[in-house]
């Protein structure tokens, strides 16, 4: 049976991973490529790595950096951010990524998931949906979390999936950097009613809550990072508690 | 030197980056002299079969590749074109393995099977050092059924062959190159398998 996946996310600015709360107060933990070496000796599953520097210089370096990581990492690892048309992913590909992650640009033009999973096949293509509680319905947020869209939760995660995403990575805007744990049961629900694997992301504070959120069905893999970047949370110690909780697992 | 065969299939630098780790001396090629000549032959993965098997005939490789005598290797889609025929796209392939490629049979499980899932039943000397139920990472929605010449399985709602071997040919559902130590420990067998 497939393993429940662990999935360390490094945001990259300027060349650097840095650690923001709320998708703010943003400070540096250090050089991506050292930082995703260390997590996959330690047995992550998967790595992810956001551009998050606003400039073309910015992105420059980080197409420089999917080429390093590339060369050196020996795991799959997804590259996302500020991505809006499918040259820009074109030249990701060519670099090395094994998956890309879509968010606003998908928003503002979902046509973007159906040419890209149309050229490079569905499991390819990440949707990153960031969202957040409003009057009692998952409003999705757009622009690192910045703006509102038409948008609600369940209906843009199975349009995303009718246009041929593979996966879903969702963010809780409303646990992210709480550490109190996942969105279980808006996870729960998502899984339930759809047939690409689910990334959860937002709230990890303690490895019970990766056991909880595995145990109540509410995720194919789980993503953090502060929890991982401060050494809060070991990639190794994590896996080896799933295991024991009888959690499928990848030692 | 390894030739890995650029025959129209995607991933050839993760292909590529993982034998660079390992220490291995390749060239990306489809020249059929340098495939020749070349003591191993990879066929990388991703792509869709049917697209796949027109790739190679364009570049006039079908007699070639099933004539090579050194060890060679298909990944994923590549193990997939050694195959007799595939589901998907109802399409005739090499036959180098007698094996169908069928679309998985998984109920209640989500397709693309995309992940890491363990290899189990190994034999062979791909797999010298590799523990039995060793973790690799897949994607893929179809796969080779089981036969004389399966050398693991893996179980994803259903039992797939995970590799193949017949002769000089080998085959894996799996990534090598995307599966951490394991699959560095993989490839490295791959390269000291002698003519």
């Amino acid at each position: 049976m497939v393993a429940k996946r662990i999935i360390p996310c490094l945001d990259v600015h300027e060349g650097k991973t840095v650690k923001g709360v709320n998708f703010i107060n943003i400070k540096e933990v250090g050089d991506p490529v050292e930082l995703g070496r260390g997590y996959a000796i330690q047995g992550a599953d998967e790595l992810v790595y956001l551009d998050i520097s606003a400039t073309l210089q910015g992105r420059r370096t980080f197409l420089s950096l999917v080429k390093r990581v590339a060369k050196e990492i020996n795991i799959p690892f997804t590259v996302g951010g500020g991505i809006t048309d499918i040259n820009q992913v074109s030249a990701l590909l060519d670099a090395g990524a094994d998956k890309i992650s879509i968010n606003s640009a998908a928003i503002s033009n979902p046509a973007l998931i159906d040419s890209i999973s149309g050229k490079y096949g569905s499991q390819f293509v990440v949707v990153a949906i960031d969202a957040r509680v409003e009057e009692g319905l998952w409003r999705v947020m757009s622009s690192g979390g910045q703006k509102r869209s038409n948008r609600e939760l369940f209906e843009w995660a199975d349009e995303v999936m009718t246009r041929g995403a593979g996966e879903i990575l969702f963010t809780s805007m409303d646990h992210d950097g709480t550490k109190n744990g996942f969105a279980y049961e808006a996870l729960s629900n998502l899984c339930s009613k759809l047939s690409i694997p689910v990334i959860a992301s937002g709230g990890a504070g303690k490895m019970e809550h990766f056991a909880r959120l595995f145990k109540e069905g509410g995720a194919d893999a789980a993503l953090a990072a502060s929890v991982f970047h401060n050494g809060e949370i070991k990639v190794a110690r994590l896996k080896e508690y799933l295991a024991e909780m009888g959690i499928d697992t990848r030692i | 030197m390894v030739a890995i065969v650029e025959y129209g299939a995607g991933n050839i630098r993760s292909l590529s980056n993982a034998i660079e780790r390992i220490g291995g001396d390749y060239v990306v090629t489809s020249d059929p002299s340098l495939i020749s000549a070349a003591s191993h032959i990879i066929l990388p993965g991703v792509g869709q079969a049917a697209s796949v098997m027109c790739g190679v005939e364009e570049r006039n490789l079908t007699k070639l590749i099933k004539s090579l005598n050194s060890p060679v290797l298909g990944i994923c889609i590549g193990m997939q074109l050694l195959c007799s025929f595939s589901e998907e796209g109802d399409i005739g392939l090499l036959s180098v393995f007698d094996n169908r490629v069928v679309k998985l049979k998984s109920p209640g499980l989500k397709i693309p099977h995309m992940g890491w899932n363990r290899i189990t039943k190994l034999r062979g000397p791909l797999f010298e050092s590799i523990p039995e139920g060793e973790w690799f990472y897949f994607v893929h929605s179809y796969a080779p059924v089981i036969s004389q010449e399966t050398v693991a399985v893996t179980e994803y709602g259903c039992n797939f062959s995970s590799a193949l071997n017949r002769r000089n040919f080998y085959g894996t559902q799996f990534h090598p190159e995307k599966s951490g130590a394991a699959g560095e420990r993989f490839l490295k067998n791959f390269l000291n398998i002698d003519k």
